[in-house]
Parts: C-alpha cells; structure tokens; sequence
C-alpha cells in the first residue's frame, strides 16, 4: 500500500513554515551549541487567548498541523498520528521544578496537563472537533515511524482514508544542559555549515515540528511514500547492508533505481561511519544528501527528511547545501531515506515521484 | 482474509498480586490492594491511599536481572516482569521465521529515577547522575524489555495518557491482522512517581478515601502502579505451534473525545464511539457482551461521562459492569493492560470481578455496577474500556474461542 503525501507543513530552525519548496534562502549558523525553530506567527492559526496558555512545543504543534490540513484541502482527517521522542519537555520541567520548589504545595495543575506527550494530537483534535482514531506514538528513534506504520494499518485498512502523521520534539535550555551532559553534542561551538569539517565526536542537537496528510488515493500529491522500515541494534554493518539491500528488493529495485540517498549523518565521525560504508558499498555511486546541519538532530529529525524528500521529488532539484557532493542528480524518481539514532533505532524510507 | 488473533500469554504485576495467581487470588477474596503510599516521600504520604506494590527496586531487579546494573526505572522493572511471565506462557519457539514485536504504553516512563536527578540538579546543573536520567523517555523501559527477551523485529511505545497499553494491545492486533507480525508481546508498564502524584493532587481528583467508581458519592480516583503484558499471536502461528489459546480478540476502537484537554464529555461521546467502533471491527451486537470491564477511575467526571456512554450504547440494558480500580488503583498507562489481562481471565474461568466500595447509585444513571464476585459464568464477549486525557479513548473486546 502507497501512501500519497498530499501535503506537508514543517517548522525548523530554516524558513520551512508556509514554504512550498525549500526556502529561497538557507539560514546558516554560526558559533552555536544548538539549532532552535524559527516560530512562525502563531496568531494567524491559534486565537491569541488560547495560545496563551500553551508551551511553546504545543502551539507549534498545532500551528503546523492546522497548516497542513489548510494546504492539503483537508479539514477532517480519519485519524491524527504522533510521533515524540520526549514528548512536551518545557511543561514536564515546569511542572516538576515546582513539586520540589514549591514543596508539593498550591501546584498550578496547567504545566502538568499539558505535560503529557498526548497534548498535541489531543489539542489537534479538540481545536477541529475531530473524534477519529487519535495515537501519539514515543519510541526514541522510531517515534514517527511508529506513526507512519499505523498510517500505513489504516491505509491496508481503507484506502480512501486521509490521515495526519507528525512528529514533535523540542529543545529546551534543561534538555541541552541534560544531554550535553550525557556526551552526545559536539563540545565545541560549530557553524552549521561547517558540521562535517570537524572530525570529532558528537552532533549539534536541534528540534522540529512536521506534519503530512496522507492519503491511499492518489491526488495532486507531493510525493509518494511507499514504504518504511525500521530496525534495532543491528548487528554491525554487514546486516545493516542486508537490510538495505533486502528493503529494496522488497520493493522490486536494485540501488541503481535509486536516484538520491538522504542520509542522517550528523556530524558524529564515529557513529556517521555506517553512511560513508553503504556509499561506498550496497549504495555505491548513488548520489548523498543529508539534512542535519539544516534542522540539528534529535529523536524524530527523519520527519526532516520526509519533507526534505518530498520537496525534492515535487520540484525536481536538490538544493545546493544538502548535497554530499557536487553531482546534482536529474530526473529523480526515488528517493531512499536512511537515518540511525544512536546506532539503535535505525529506519528506511522509500519515497518516489508522482 | 484478515488473520485472527489470539491471546496465549499473560503477565501482570500490581498492588493485588506480582504473578497471575496471586492476583486471581485477591480478586476472588475480594482484597483491595489500594493502602498508604509507603515508597515515596511525599507531604501526602498520610492522606492520599494507593495502590503500590510494596517490593523495592533493588528486590524487583534481583527477581528479573541481578547481573543487570542498578539503572532500570521502575516502569522498566515492572514491566520486565509482566512481560516476562507473559512470554514464558506462551512458549515461544525459537523459530526465525516469525516475525516478533514488542509494544507497550506508558505514561511516566522513567520519571522515577528522573526524579532523583531533578532535585540535585535543580540546586546545580552540573549535579545529578547521569545514569538516574538516561532512561528517562519513555522508549527506555521497552528497549530494555525487548533487550531482555531477546525481541528485534518491532519495536514501539506508546503514550496516549491512560489508554496507551489498551492502544499498544490494538496495534499490535492490527498488525498481527494484516500479516505484518506472526506474534507480539503487548502491554504497558507505569511507576507510582511523585510527579504524578503531585500532578492529579493539583487537579483536585484524588480520593483521601478508597475509591469508589460509579458511587454517586465518589470522590476521586486512586493511583497505582503495576504493569500487564499480553502474548499475542497470529491464527497461523498458534496452529503452526500448536498452541493453547487463552482467547481471541475480536474488537477494537480508537476515538477521540475532543472535549477538552482533559474532562470528559458529559455525555461521553469519545467513549461511546469507541465502544461502538469495537462492536463494529468484531461483528458483534451489542446484547453480546457478557461482561464490562469499565474504566471507572472513581473521579465524578469519568464516571458519568462513561455511565452516559454505556446506557446509550446498551440502550439502557446495560450487562453486568465493574470496575477493578478499586482494587489495583488506577495504573494509568498500565491500567489498560492490566484490565485486559484482568479481561482474559474473567472469560477463561467465567469470572466477573465486583466493584469494591460501591454503596449507593449514581443519580443520573440508571445501572449499578456488580458488587459481588461470581465464578462459573458462561461469559463469552468481555468488553474493556481505557479513557486517558486528551480524550483519548479506546475499548478491546476479547472472546472466547
């Protein structure tokens, strides 16, 4: 079963939000420990009374997930499907500092509420009186493609079905310090340009919000999202290269039908290894891009990849800063994902022109 | 043809008993397990009754991995154990062929530990150990359960408040449908935390009292903890295996109340139509169902919006209904596995569980729920509901082979 990307709206820390394309114009950073999202003005979906009360992480939720049901033309989908890796971390934080500062007493029960991880579908719902099928799915790296896969039950279940898959994660000051901590991020300051010059261990983290609608019939559609895979804790590169080999196969291709790799390396010399060993290997001469010195990484950066990919294959060009290499393909008509989240949680996506 | 699906494992540890027997025990003498909060320093430690499991984590990860390290969350413990009683029923072969996933719902995942952390680090940023957050997020506990058990094929968690384990058991059977998985381990695990407990203190619905659902002088719920995972397998792997089945699950359905961010409709329309959406994906009527496993949580709001749903649905020839929060607490996201274990074995030996604490009926509905407990019923259908803020509401129907 295909699924048909009949839209897509994305906030990053690039002037994504409201684009049809890739922006215009790539936003560089310079010096920084991190990537942030460029908000967008939320006033134009969210009345200003109710936004008030929303953390940060939900208000771009909402916003993007509303966008992307103005610009695919579909106000009611059959079911809205989340995918978090940590969920809503500003309010989580917000709430547990007060038990400890305010001794468990007089707690304003607000961050608390909005601090589960289904805050966002539940407000998605609730502010277009939506009564279907609701998941929030939060699994690390697996996240959104745990909310893709049921995308994909419900397609097998009913193709005339349109559904709303997104994926949220947020950065916040405590969530940097916290993980810095646990050694993931570059200790140096970096240009975002500049993440794959430095040959050390570590990535520059980053956060996104991205929703798609997809849909079993196909339309006036972006792309097509045939099929995605996930796997935990291979066992070293040759099964990786199986995997991949074995992904495409399923599909009837060889990797000579595949015109681009989007790839999540991530600036980590030690972890990014595995791309480089399927460019050179299973993957050979195919062109690589990536994608995470554009929006940093964090648990759900493949939904990056996903609008990356389907904004590709729409326009027909790649843009400049996240190819590998200078060899623009021509004509493309698929497009493999391939992103690992700490050597654990690794996925594939195949996605293909309409 | 869509492939049937069927239950052939069970695990469950909460306030009434670690192991299936122990909790059919407390069942069948009717002992709550809902008493003072006694592992967590809280202010409220005196007022606020739960249902904790008294062993420490120290003691419940000498029973699953004394070799492991010290840095399992609770949730993590706990919901090693469940799944690991669930696994060894259901005699898994080695066989590679089948494909194998791993899926459950929690709501806390390793916020117990988190906790710890938090206040060290909250005095200085440069203080609290690592190791006390690392399994922080809620993917930890399942990582560390498939680690465990040895399961690769998929992997998920989910956190749809208190219907996650009820929403991991439905997609794990849907996958299972479509031939996506031969066989799954599915459930939900959750801690009693102190963020929790400070966190529905602060909504104003927790009962100084045991709990008393669907009384018309209920007050609150109460919290618990625990966690329920189920075996489940494919119609060809249970032949192929020829294996003893515990049941089938015949019913599903997701809906969203879409009310608001967490009360529930009045009327309870989410509910409703999730019961309703179950009846449909099982072929069944609603005269079918034998028995329910409400989600009850004992707060005004569930209750009603819930009664509401039912007498629609039933059209006011509600079947026998009850709610077993008040014996376990409620183990939000656990409590949908752990009703769905509680349902499996309600059709298995023809039980129905009564409603501890009920003294006089609801005003606004006409049914009250079951208040003695029966064995030896010719139960066929057992419907079991699992309400979560966000309007989160989901409902599976098991039934007998």
């Amino acid at each position: 079963m295909k699924a048909y990307i009949k839209g897509a709206a994305i906030l990053s820390p690039q002037k994504t939000f409201g684009e049809k394309g890739f922006p215009g114009e790539v936003t560089d950073y310079h010096g920084v420990s991190y990537l942030k999202c460029i908000e967008p003005a939320y006033r134009d979906f969210i009345d200003p009374m109710v936004a008030r009360r929303m953390s940060r992480i939900v208000k771009m939720g909402v916003c993007s997930a509303l966008k992307c049901m103005q610009d695919s033309g579909i106000s009611m989908p059959d079911a809205i499907l989340a995918g978090t890796g940590l969920g809503c971390l500003e309010d989580t934080e917000k709430f547990l500092g007060s038990v400890y500062t305010h001794e468990e007493k007089l707690l304003n029960p607000t961050p608390f509420i909005q601090s589960t991880h289904n805050t966002i579908a539940g407000a998605v719902a609730l502010a277009i009186k939506c009564h279907n099928y609701n998941a929030t799915y939060t699994h690390r790296g697996f996240s959104f493609e745990s909310a893709l896969e049921d995308a994909f039950l419900h397609l097998e279940e009913n193709p005339e079905l349109n559904l709303l898959a997104g994926a949220f994660d947020e950065l916040t000051t405590n969530s940097y310090n916290i993980t810095r901590r646990m050694g993931l991020w570059k200790n140096h300051p970096v240009n975002s340009a500049d993440l794959l010059n430095y040959q050390t261990r570590g990535s520059l983290p980053g956060e996104g919000v991205a929703f798609f609608m997809l849909g079993g019939r196909k339309g006036s559609d972006m792309a097509v999202l045939r099929s995605v895979k996930t796997f935990y804790k291979p066992h070293g590169y040759p099964e990786i290269e199986s995997i991949v080999d074995q992904f495409l196969r399923n599909e009837g291709l060889t990797p000579g039908d595949i015109d681009l790799v989007i790839a999540g390396i991530n600036g980590d010399f030690a972890t990014d290894r595995v791309y480089y060993q399927l460019k050179e290997g299973v993957l050979g001469n195919r062109p690589f891009a990536w994608y995470k010195h554009l929006c940093g990484e964090y648990d759900t950066s493949s939904s990056f990849a996903l609008w990356l990919a389907s904004v590709i294959l729409k326009d027909q060009h790649v843009p400049d800063c996240a190819l590998l290499e200078d060899i623009a393909p021509v004509g493309i008509e698929r497009i493999l994902i391939y992103n690992h989240l700490r050597e654990n949680n690794h996925v594939l996506y195949l996605t293909e022109r309409c | 043809m869509p492939q049937r699906v069927f239950v052939t494992g069970l695990g469950i540890i909460s306030a009434i008993g670690s192991n299936v027997k122990e909790v059919m025990d407390s069942l069948k003498e009717m002992r709550t397990g809902v008493g003072p909060l006694t592992r967590i320093d809280s202010i409220y430690k005196d007022d606020i009754p739960v249902g904790e499991i008294r062993a420490s984590n120290r003691e419940l990860l000498e029973e699953v991995s004394p070799s492991a390290g010290a840095y399992y969350s609770r949730t993590a413990l706990l919901g090693l154990i469940a799944a690991r009683q669930a696994f060894a029923q259901a005699r898994f072969s080695d066989s590679g062929n089948l494909r194998t996933g791993l899926i459950s719902g929690t709501t806390t995942g390793g916020m117990d530990r988190s906790e710890h952390f938090y206040q060290a680090y909250l005095k200085d940023n440069h203080k609290g150990r690592i190791r006390d957050i690392i399994g922080h997020d809620c993917g930890d506990s399942t990582e560390r359960i498939a680690d465990n058990l040895g399961i690769k094929d998929f992997l998920s968690t989910i956190n749809t408040a208190c219907s996650s384990s009820a929403n991991s058991i439905m997609l794990a059977t849907r996958m299972i449908r479509q031939g996506k998985l031969d066989r799954a381990v599915a459930g939900g695990s959750d801690a009693l935390t102190l963020f929790t407990l400070n966190g529905f203190n602060s909504l104003m619905i927790l009962d100084k009292q045991p709990c008393r659902p669907f009384d018309e002088n209920r007050n609150g719920l109460n919290l618990g903890e625990g966690a329920g995972f189920l075996v489940l397998e494919s119609e060809a792997s249970v032949i192929r295996e020829n294996k003893p089945v515990l049941c089938e699950i015949k019913g599903y359905g997701n809906s969203c109340d879409a009310y608001h961010q967490t009360a529930s409709s009045p009327e309870g329309h989410g509910a409703f139509l999730a019961m309703k959406k179950a009846l449909e994906t099982s072929h069944l009527a609603a005269e079918d169902i034998s028995y329910i496993n409400a989600h009850g949580t004992g707060t005004k709001n569930n209750d009603l919006s819930e009664g509401n749903a039912l007498e629609k649905l039933f059209a006011g020839k509600v079947p026998p209904c009850s709610s077993t929060k008040s014996y376990t607490g409620h183990t939000l996201g656990a409590s949908g596995a752990i009703e769905a274990v509680l349902s499996v074995l309600a059709l298995q030996y023809g039980w129905i569980y009564p409603n501890l604490n009920f003294s006089q009926k609801m005003n606004e509905l006409s049914f009250t729920p079951v208040t003695g407990f029966s064995a030896g019923l010719p139960l066929r259908h057992v419907m079991s509901n699992s309400f979560g803020f966000g309007g989160n509401n989901s409902s599976l129907i098991f039934s007998k082979c």
